[in-house]
């Protein structure tokens, strides 16, 4: 049992948060033919621009409102319906997805009001969809801005409530949380279908900013679940969440839809995987594909030639409640030891973390619980990499943004495969880390020696010494 | 009138300014914030220009006061490079939250600068201000002045909020606060004839210190560098500097013409792109230099300077000749880089496919212009089909755009190269554009480009993505082409003001309907150039290139009688 704290101070140094805003638009870039609007001022969308692309290195669909600071005080009617009536013209969207932000919410912009409004006044757009979330930047986290974003997709564009003998049961929902990677989609997608399942992932990175060339060069996203999906994920026999911020987004979909759902805190590890495959195979009806036997013994072996490595090891780690969970959770199962654990927002898995302490805050609380306590062993998103080269230890780069590094978007995590590759990837870390900096020489063990003599007495050492 | 919004006018009032200088008096009133379209674009806000021109300070703490998205989304994404302190990549945020802004963030602020200055003991703080703090009320001048005295340490306040403009005019308020608070309240430790300022100068990549060496040379020594590698103490006795260079025509002009007004340095708007460009550069430095003072001799250690790396520059840039010939770049920027880069590429044989200048000036198209002849096929708002096409024309044989436009040039499987921002090589000086060139010779020759052609072994002949692509825009322009009044509605559908949204047509009506004869009425009728003024040039090519011919008016009637 963890306790969680938040950080006592007044100035945040080296954020490891980043805004609701842009981790609601992330999610509705996960919607096909969308453009997510940002209504506020133009620069939160245009830093939102640069983190994506430096991270997904894709094009990436994101508009603003555009506000001025004389629109924020009169409100932002005119600016919503201009950006709606302009996006429509110029990219003939399937949907938009409306997120506010600190500027508009300070104001008190009633969008849902203005979204009505729009309607009336442009009857061409009575059924367009449009979906909008609260998002101020003032308040929680981008996980938040994810959760909130696909509960409210749910809830405005699921068709309910279905008739449960219309139910087919070879249909599931997914609902992934923030944390899974499009290349995590990919292989949730393969998985669920070879028990000859047929998923529907809302919201759909995987088909949308998986890296693959698109036919032609759209503005809005390409790839994505499509409306006419969501609308007929009532459908479905199951829904299946993927970490604990995807509940809120399950229960609307149950209350809508009446479908049952399964929720699955961590798909990183062996425990887990187990879980899920056998929740498959109990809902398919049909027994694992060998492949996954097999995939599971490779985990399995990859757990024991990556436990020399790992085990005692003493691990920094800061993340997203639910990256944090899920990744800090199978690092501690194989022997790890979590000894700084820092998040950017309150969730109920974070008291379950095997350590003593999770604290809401950022990176130099994570740099200077990692000094103090001798860590060697860093993992966070690429803003830790400061920090990394200032205490001198392995550093492995979890989470949005990864901009210094390439695959962000393959990078993966679930499945028995994801926990073999991340094993992989952090023992050659600290492989390559203990080849370049702590050689074997023929001085090496004088220290330690110096050491157990401290503590019976300094002479021996200084005697052995000379 | 607040204080910000005095000094936002005050810096649109700027003379120096090119593109103010073309404006009316009532448009100078309204400024250069062009009204941006909801729904069109995003660039970056004037609390982003400003922190651009302002972080590459290494030793300051650079504190944004406002909620997570100013700072959170957006920290340690610039390339700046430092030879001391690392400061300035440490981020500093107030991450207000929601009682913050019920109660406003003051305190929060005042405890802030503690915590920093109590933590790392900067020479200086720099106060940034965003949109929710500005909305609510926080005073950060009051706040920063009271943190200054109590700390007694400089707290200087940044008032750039991200609504009141774009990056442009972040740029010239990090530039006031300046001068407001920071040159001329230290006095360099000695002086010399030789001390110059380099102004918006941001060492992207290192890339002063392809010049420097040259510098230090001839013994010319930067007393200030604003800001690139830049310290607090240096920018803060900037104003006993002999005279000034401005590196990028718009970003700072503003201080070197009132660091001329207020001490007598006088400054040149020069660049260290292009092998020309970099020995007018060190020409004029010498020039400036000599007439505040300085030796004579010093020309003519510049101009042997100047002769031995030209030569040695030219001699690199040969080699590469041949493999350049009849290639075609696609240039894709805006600002200074447009016209000084073109000038670099051309000296290397390129052939310019065309640029974009949506973020310059009009005085930065001239120039290009200039360079070009007329020649200069401007691409204002290329779709990314059609620059894919142009691409594939092979009119353009590699794109050098900014990072933002690479996925269109990488989707279409062409070369491409970044010149802005988030490049990782430096391109300044002799020793720069070598290094471009061998770039753009690395680029353009990889074989990988013939690999991600091939087509996939699924692909019949004529139907890869590309193909398709391709087919259909022929098929459009075809179906155009034929139908003379889908002809005529694609042709006078060409956008022309890209801030105003006005099209060629609306124009050429305007033109027919009022007998129009200036940039000016032009404007007064259709709003057209009524954003940045960057479209004036284009109205006045319609003028000359057009043969419509508006009614006459009653006064034109009456003069031609
Ligand atoms: S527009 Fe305002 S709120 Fe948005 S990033 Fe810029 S300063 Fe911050």
């Amino acid at each position: 049992m963890a306790k969680v704290v938040t950080a006592k101070k007044a100035c945040v140094v080296n954020p490891l948060k980043m805004s609701q805003p842009i981790g609601g638009a992330l999610a509705f870039m996960g919607l096909r033919g969308c453009m997510p609007l940002l209504h506020g001022s133009q620069g939160c969308t245009s830093f939102a621009l640069v983190l994506f692309v430096r991270h997904f290195k894709e094009a990436i669909p994101l508009q603003t409102t555009a506000m001025s600071e004389v629109a924020t005080v009169l409100g932002g009617y005119e600016n919503v319906e201009q950006a709606v009536l302009n996006i429509i013209k110029r990219t003939k969207p399937e949907i938009i997805g409306i997120c506010s932000t600190g500027v508009t919410e300070t104001k008190g912009d009633d969008v849902d009001g203005y979204i009505r409004l729009i309607r009336q006044n442009h009857p061409e757009l009575a059924d367009f969809p449009m979906v909008y979330v609260s998002t101020p930047d003032f308040k929680d986290a981008f996980q938040d801005g994810w959760e909130k974003a696909v509960t409210r997709m749910v809830e405005e564009l699921v068709k309910g409530p279905v008739n449960p003998a219309r139910r087919d049961p070879t249909l599931v929902n997914v609902l992934p949380g923030s944390h899974l990677t499009p290349g995590d989609i990919e292989e949730l997608r393969t998985i669920i279908e070879d028990f000859g399942l047929e998923p529907t992932f809302l919201p759909d990175l995987g088909g949308s900013l998986d890296g693959h060339i698109p036919v032609d060069f759209t503005p809005t996203t390409i790839g994505g679940v499509g409306v006419n999906e969501v609308a007929a994920m009532g459908h479905a026999g199951w829904t299946i969440a993927i970490g604990e911020q995807m509940r809120a987004a399950a229960v609307a979909l149950e209350n809508k839809a009446g479908v049952p759902f399964r929720l699955f805190e961590r798909l990183c590890g062996l425990g887990p995987n187990d879980a899920f495959i056998a929740f498959l195979s109990e809902i398919s009806g049909r027994p694992a594909p060998l492949k996954y036997r097999r995939q599971r013994g490779q985990l399995i072996d990859a757990m024991l030639d990556g436990h020399f490595h790992l085990g005692g090891r003493k691990l920094a780690i800061g993340a997203e409640p639910d990256l944090l969970y899920d990744v800090g959770s199978f690092l501690h199962e194989m022997g790890a030891h979590i000894e700084a654990a820092v998040t950017t927002t309150h969730s109920p898995v974070l008291e379950n973390l095997a350590t003593e302490e999770v604290l809401i805050g950022d990176l130099e609380d994570l740099e200077t619980q990692a000094r103090g306590k001798g860590c060697d062993l860093l993992v966070t998103h690429s803003h830790g990499r400061q920090a990394a080269e200032r205490l001198k230890i392995p550093f492995h780069r979890l989470g949005i943004p990864m901009f210094d590094r390439l695959g962000a978007g393959h990078k993966l995590s679930v499945g028995y495969r994801g926990g073999r590759e991340l094993i992989f990837a952090v023992a050659n870390l600290l492989i390559a880390h203990r080849e370049d900096n702590h050689q074997v020489a023929p001085d090496s063990f004088y220290d330690s020696r110096r050491e157990w003599a401290n503590d019976s007495g300094a002479a021996i050492a200084t005697v052995q010494r000379h | 009138m607040t204080s910000l919004s005095a000094t936002i006018k005050d810096v649109f009032n700027e003379p120096s300014c090119a593109k103010n200088a073309t404006k009316s008096e009532a448009e100078k009133k309204k400024g250069c914030t062009k009204q941006l379209q909801p729904g069109g674009a995003a660039g970056g806000c004037a609390f982003d220009g400003a922190k651009i021109a302002l972080q590459p300070f290494t030793d300051v703490a650079h504190l944004v006061h406002g909620p997570i998205a100013c700072e959170g989304n957006s920290w340690d994404n610039r390339g700046a490079a430092s030879s001391g302190s690392s400061l300035w990549r440490t981020s500093f945020t107030t991450d207000i939250n929601e009682t913050d802004v019920i109660f406003g963030g003051e305190k929060r602020l005042f405890k802030a600068c503690k915590e920093i200055i109590e933590k790392y003991d900067p020479p200086a703080i720099f106060v940034y201000q965003t949109c929710v703090p500005a909305m609510i009320g926080d005073d950060i001048v009051a706040v920063c002045k009271a943190a200054s005295a109590k700390f007694n340490k400089p707290v200087i306040p940044v008032n750039a909020p991200g609504f009141v403009g774009p990056k442009n005019l972040g740029n010239k308020l990090a530039g006031e606060a300046l001068l407001d608070h920071v040159i001329g309240t230290v006095e360099p430790e000695y002086t010399t004839p030789y001390d110059i300022n380099i102004i918006g100068e941001f060492n992207l990549s290192g890339e002063l210190w392809q010049v420097k060496p040259l510098l230090d040379e001839l013994g010319i020594r930067i007393l200030s560098c604003i800001s690139g590698d830049g310290r607090y103490n240096e920018v803060a006795s900037a104003h006993r500097a002999r005279a000034s260079m401005m590196v990028c025509s718009k970003a700072m002009i503003n201080v070197a013409r009132k660091m001329e007004e207020r001490y007598g340095i006088p400054f040149f708007e020069g660049s260290f792109y292009g092998i020309e460009d970099s020995s007018d550069s060190l020409r004029e430095i010498a020039r400036l230099l000599i007439l505040r003072g300085a030796p004579e001799e010093l020309m003519e250690r510049v101009e042997n300077v100047i002769a031995r790396e030209e030569a040695r520059a030219w001699a690199a840039i040969a080699a590469y000749k041949p493999r350049f010939k009849g290639k075609k770049v696609l240039l894709i920027t805006g600002g200074v880089k447009s016209w000084s880069v073109v000038a670099a590429l051309q000296e290397a044989g390129l052939e310019l496919a065309g640029t974009s200048v949506k973020k310059s000036t009009r005085e930065d198209k001239e120039r290009i212009k200039e360079l070009m002849g007329q020649d200069a096929h401007m691409i204002e708002d290329m779709t990314p089909r059609e620059m894919y096409k142009m691409l594939k024309d092979a009119r353009a044989d590699i794109m050098l755009s900014g990072g933002r436009s690479q996925f269109v040039a990488l989707k279409a499987t062409m070369p491409w190269l970044d010149i802005n921002q988030e490049r990782h090589h430096a391109y300044m000086g002799y020793v720069g554009m070598v290094k471009l060139m061998a770039e753009i010779d690395r680029t353009l020759y990889n074989p990988v480009w013939e690999q991600v052609r091939q087509p996939a072994p699924w692909d019949r002949p004529g139907d890869s993505w590309q193909d398709r692509a391709l087919a259909e825009i022929a098929e459009e322009e075809a179906e155009i082409a034929a139908d003379p009044v889908r002809a005529e509605a694609a042709r006078r559908a060409e956008k022309i003001c890209l801030c105003k949204n006005v099209d060629l047509g609306a124009i050429e009506d305007a033109i027919r309907e009022f007998g129009l004869t200036t940039v000016e009425g032009v404007k007064e009728k259709t709003n057209a150039a009524a954003g940045c003024g960057a479209c004036a040039i284009k109205i006045e090519e319609i003028f000359e290139a057009s043969d419509i011919v508006g009614l006459p008016t009653d006064a034109q009637t009456i003069a031609a009688e």
